[in-house]
């Protein structure tokens, strides 16, 4: 992180309601620093866009403040607000020209001319679009108005940048080369970037920080790595990629590690997140990839599986298995010539370190 | 090489596609043949053949052929010879036996007033002619009017097959006798007027539905479907509604002693004794031809609206233009498609507008439509009405072209 305010822009105690019956923000405290590329990760309905748009200036917080650059926007209306913004369908003026579009936030500055047509042409490099000037956005592509829409959004050099799930559009491939060149735009530019989506992959591929929103809460707040390897939580260890669980009940707790019977009643060693006391319900996660096959070296749960179904899956091959009652446990096993005896109905050794296995609330 | 490539059983692939594109072609004209043939034999050929009326003559030719042909050599200068004057005779006798006369009487009328008594008291008097005689002298005797060579001027050119002085009439000209073309005296001109007013209502009224239009599609395109269907069925109202019952009911409204005059009194606006004068005049035609046309506007505009996106106004808000600027850099010009498919829609219903400015318009407040079916009903000058109503297709094709240079008819969205 380049930035150097810690909290460029800020929420505090930020509630906000629609039908003054139920909460789609609760108390939402949320520092973003400056130059960050923050995401909003969420599934639909988790009142990460809500808190983008009110960030925006489109939706005014209930209650709570928000704070930008230090000073509080609640009263600011979004035109003064100098954020720019790259809406999920690109909100290109279909009537405006690409160079229109572009020369739009900075005629409404009274940017005078010459210098409009520099910072137009230099905007078009960065986002290769140069000689598209005078297409209208329909004769685009779909990956290309995409561009023109972040084009717009950063030719005014704002100091924050929203996007609203601003890939939702596009097909698998160009979105993942749009993930990589809005991150490389973003490290050149050091704007500080916020962006709200639904899709892990791409808030792991792109961004600093990342919120998982959920029922109008932020559930975790962390780096890609962080969030993925040592979620806080059921809900994010659900949400961000795939997972193992088994449900218990906490029998012994110490200060690193806790065993959890399951309901079939076996002990598994677990390190201890979100759990505080014996006798606790508690779901245990697990990554698939953290799971060993016929281990040979010493390692704390060691279980025995039964294969019920094998895809493949090109690189991998994913194996489920029923495995202390969970008949949905998933191994990914990558498909080297060693692993290819694998059969239905085959018994398998399974163990993992009680480090990776982390039992989080119920 | 591409003419030698087969289908699969053989058949040459340009033949092939003609045979299946064909059998294509005929069922779709056989769904649409029925509109054509009642469009064909109930709207474009009546259309043409009331048109035709405003320049045909072809009746009075046949009437008076003979005398028609023997005019043709006469310059006009001086009062007809025997020639003509004993042709005409003749022909008048034949036709006053078929009791025909009162049929030219009436035409040659158009063409010089005076003539319906004149051809009256002639044919009376046609026995006591003496066909040795000087028949000029002797018309001249019978009525003192056929030494106007004024009249038998008019005969002269109220015989040709075809003319086209109705379309001069329309704009208030007259050909002289001398073959000058005159505006017609101030006290008789009527018709530019009515073409002026009619051109400025149709404008007025566009623009009057323009202004309340706006804001109500801009309101249905953005309301939940559910309020937004409520409004739409009052905007629709008036479709469901019929003319008469409508235009009826704004009399009940604007009359002297109406609805919204007595709101006016009780509510001390105006005085009882100066009640407004909102019926009778172009305001009430102004009023209720607005109402009336109303959905004309909405439902164009409103198909416009609903196709931009929310975003669009976010987005130009975002980069810092103010909501006015947004409306009038982005919203604004794209439902230009729905304004001009509106305004040429009630501009061109309006300019031929009928009942209503009939019942609430008064004599201030009439329009061309109005005096065509005046023409139609009462003065009976079909060849005039034709030719009014022809200006007035003429006036909307233009209107329409028009259209076409400016906006494009593909941009045309009507709802």
């Amino acid at each position: 992180m380049s930035g150097e305010k810690s909290d460029f822009v800020k929420f505090e105690q930020v509630d906000k309601s629609y039908d003054g019956k139920e909460l789609v923000v609760k108390g939402l405290d949320l520092d973003i620093a400056e130059g960050e590329f923050l995401t909003l990760l969420g599934p639909s309905g988790s009142g990460k866009t809500t808190t983008l748009m009110m960030l925006a200036g489109f939706e005014t917080p209930t209650n709570g403040e928000i704070y930008f650059d230090g000073n509080p926007i609640n009263n600011i209306p979004p035109h003064k607000r100098g954020i720019g913004m790259v809406f999920q369908n690109y909100a290109l003026f279909p009537h405006l020209s690409v160079f229109e579009n572009l020369a739009f936030p900075l005629k409404v500055r009274k940017i005078d001319k010459a210098e409009i047509e520099e910072r137009i042409n230099k905007t078009l490099k960065m986002v290769s679009l140069t000689g598209f000037e005078n297409r209208m956005p329909a004769q685009l592509s779909g990956g290309q108005q995409q561009r023109v829409a972040v084009a717009r959004a950063l030719v005014f050099d704002p100091k924050l940048v929203l996007m609203d799930e601003p890939l939702g559009a596009l097909d698998k491939n160009l979105r993942e080369s749009m993930q990589y060149e809005l991150k490389h735009i973003h490290e050149t530019l050091g704007v500080t970037v916020v962006y709200v989506t639904h899709d892990q992959g791409e808030a792991l591929t792109m961004s600093n920080r990342i919120a998982v929103f959920n029922d109008g809460k932020v559930q975790q707040l962390s780096g890609p790595n962080e969030l993925y390897e040592t979620p806080v939580n059921s809900f994010v260890a659900g949400f961000i990629g795939e997972n193992n669980t088994f449900t218990g009940t906490v029998k012994e707790l110490a200060s690193g590690s806790a065993k959890v019977e399951t309901s079939t009643g076996e002990i598994i060693i677990a390190n201890p997140i979100a759990v505080s006391s014996t006798g606790e319900k508690s779901r245990i996660s697990l990554r698939p990839e953290r799971v060993n096959i016929n281990p040979t070296e010493q390692i704390e749960n060691r279980f025995e599986a039964e294969i019920k179904e094998i895809i493949y899956h090109g690189d991998h091959t994913r194996v489920r298995v029923n495995l202390l009652g969970n008949d949905d446990f998933i191994l990914k096993v990558p498909n080297a010539s060693s692993n290819s005896k694998l059969n239905l109905g085959d018994k398998l050794n399974l163990g993992w370190s009680s480090q990776d296995c982390r039992a989080l609330d119920y | 090489m591409t003419s030698e490539i087969r289908t699969s059983d053989g058949e040459l692939l340009s033949v092939k596609l003609k045979k299946v594109e064909r059998r294509r072609r005929t069922t779709a004209f056989l769904l649409a043949a029925p509109l054509l043939f009642f469009i064909v034999f109930a709207y474009v050929i009546p259309i043409f053949q009331m048109l035709g009326r405003s320049i045909d003559n072809v009746q009075m030719n046949e009437f008076l052929s003979n005398t028609h042909d023997v005019m043709q050599e006469w310059d006009g200068t001086e009062m007809p010879g025997e020639e003509i004057t004993s042709t005409f005779f003749y022909e008048l006798q034949g036709l006053v036996e078929e009791k025909n006369h009162g049929k030219i009487a009436t035409r040659l009328n158009y063409e010089k007033g005076g003539f319906t008594s004149l051809i009256k008291k002639t044919a009376r008097k046609l026995n006591d002619f003496d066909e040795n005689g000087n028949f000029l002298d002797q018309f001249i005797e019978t009525h003192k009017k056929w030494g106007d060579i004024e009249y038998w001027l008019a005969l002269k050119r109220g015989t040709d097959a075809y003319h086209y002085r109705k379309y001069l009439t329309t704009f208030d000209y007259e050909e002289k006798f001398d073959g000058s073309i005159e505006r017609i005296p101030e006290k008789k001109r009527i018709n530019v007027t009515l073409w002026i007013r009619t051109i400025f209502v149709a404008a007025g009224v566009t623009f009057c539905c323009f202004l309340l239009a706006y804001p109500i599609s801009h309101l249905l395109s953005v309301l939940p479907t559910r309020y937004s269907n409520l409004l739409m069925i009052c905007v629709l109202l008036p479709f469901w509604t019929s003319l008469l019952v409508r235009t009826s009911s704004w009399m009940v409204l604007l009359q002297k002693q109406g609805v919204l005059n007595d709101i006016f009194v009780s509510l001390g606006i105006v005085a009882d004794e100066g009640r407004l004068e909102l019926m009778y005049n172009m305001t009430g035609t102004f009023i209720a031809m607005t109402q009336i046309l109303l959905p004309f506007m909405v439902l164009p505009l409103y198909s416009v609206m609903k196709t931009i996106p929310p975003s669009l106004m976010r987005a130009a808000t975002s980069m810092g233009a103010t909501p006015f600027l947004a409306f009038r850099k982005i919203y604004f010009p794209l439902t230009y498609a729905g304004i001009s498919a509106g305004s040429i829609l009630v501009f061109v219903l309006s300019i031929g507008y009928y009942i209503t400015p009939a019942l609430v318009g008064g004599a201030k407040g009439t329009l061309i439509s109005n005096r065509i079916a005046y023409h139609m009903q009462q003065s009976l000058d079909w060849s005039l009405a034709t030719a009014m109503a022809a200006v007035l297709l003429v006036a909307v094709l233009i209107v329409y072209w028009l259209y076409n240079k400016i906006v494009g008819i593909d941009n045309m969205r009507l709802g």
